[in-house]
């Protein structure tokens, strides 16, 4: 439904705008290199503009801290809707190694609404590019959530049917099979 | 600006030509040391939670949710990719893999749960550290007076702040 939607809404070119609450600059400059002519995404339309009003999508960077959490929700409220919002990089999708601190209060999506996740730290400007892409439809997304559990306990046992002789002796020994 | 300077700007302009990758469309293979998103390998995983202590994130859960089964959960939202798991683990059961292209639109999607059968320590019955001083003495064998609740009583009243402590000096002195 939010494929559709975002196919039917942001068909032709995403203005985006550029949000760091308290990052440590790795994802900037990531976001930065995704701009430059090797990783050109102006082929998709996709356009770095400096006020959230004029923006369709924010990128935000780093952890809501106590101090910017206010102005990283004025900035969401400030953008017209029909509004996305990205998380680039380890902070803004997790909280970051000092998620536990006093000034940190967490990922962003505490603060505001975030509809794609791109982890990493910081993540490539490929893994942006791909963030993007499948945002628009372009590729779909590769991960899935794992699941295993064990059903029998994996000790290694002795099996009598697997006496085999050696020379003179006779080896018993422990298999790896349970 | 003469023409010749226009033309040699043209003739500069062509000589360097597209350098802009094609990327969603064609793979951009990674450098052979490069480390993505780490992947468990559950055959191999024994449950020690090295990874678990080590990891910087914390992002890397492990709970006891009865004696023999152990569940390791890697959540992945703020994993930074350092690889310390993969390090310190003793049967190498975790691999940094080349994985990069993880954007998601739910978070779940970067999970890896793992349910293990765990043994059970034939002293301790179970290899962590306890909190309480009463659940210390527990593993060190004293057994509970009161079976069936898994309680301790004491004879003395003094660990009800409410209750005067002098009639247990006299219990003592009895």
């Amino acid at each position: 439904m939010l494929k559709n939607l975002c196919q039917k809404m942001f068909g032709r070119s995403l203005w985006v705008y550029h949000a760091n609450s308290g990052g440590c600059n790795g994802c900037d400059i990531e976001v930065l290199n995704v701009l430059t002519p090797y990783y050109d995404v102006e082929r998709f339309g996709i356009k770095l503009v400096g006020s959230p009003r004029h923006a369709d999508v924010m990128l935000c960077q780093g952890p809501a801290m106590r101090a910017t959490a206010r102005a990283l929700r004025c900035a969401y409220d400030a953008m017209p809707s029909p509004k996305l919002v990205f998380a680039i990089g380890g902070c803004a999708c997790g909280g970051g190694i000092w998620h536990d601190t006093y000034a940190v209060l967490g990922p962003v999506e505490k603060v505001i609404p975030v509809n794609f996740y791109i982890p990493g730290c910081p993540p490539r400007p490929e893994a942006i590019i791909y963030g993007v892409a499948v945002a628009t439809g372009l590729v779909d997304k590769k991960v899935a959530p794992v699941e295993f559990k064990q059903l029998e306990m994996p000790i290694p046992r002795y099996h009598p049917e697997d006496l085999r002789g050696q020379g003179e002796m006779v080896v018993y020994e422990k298999v790896e099979k349970l | 600006m003469s023409i010749a300077s226009k033309l040699k700007e043209a003739m500069v302009g062509l000589k360097a030509g597209c350098v802009t990758l094609d990327y969603p469309a064609q793979p951009r293979p990674v450098a052979e040391n490069f480390r993505g998103r780490p992947i468990f390998d559950a055959q191999k995983c024994i449950g020690c939670a090295g990874c678990a202590n080590n990891c910087p994130a914390r992002e890397i859960l492990v709970l006891d949710v009865c004696q023999e089964i152990r569940i390791l959960k890697y959540l992945g939202r703020r994993c930074t990719y350092c690889g310390r798991c993969a390090e310190v683990c003793p049967e190498k059961a975790i691999t940094m893999s080349h994985e990069y292209e993880t954007a998601t639109n739910r978070i779940g999607d970067l999970r890896q749960r793992l349910e293990l059968f765990m043994s059970t320590c034939q002293r301790c019955g179970r290899c962590f550290k306890e909190s309480s001083p009463l659940e210390q003495l527990k593993l060190k064998g004293y057994r509970f007076d009161d079976l069936e609740n898994e309680r301790w009583i004491f004879r003395s009243r003094s660990y009800l702040e409410s209750e005067p402590v002098v009639e247990d000096i006299q219990i003592e002195l009895d």
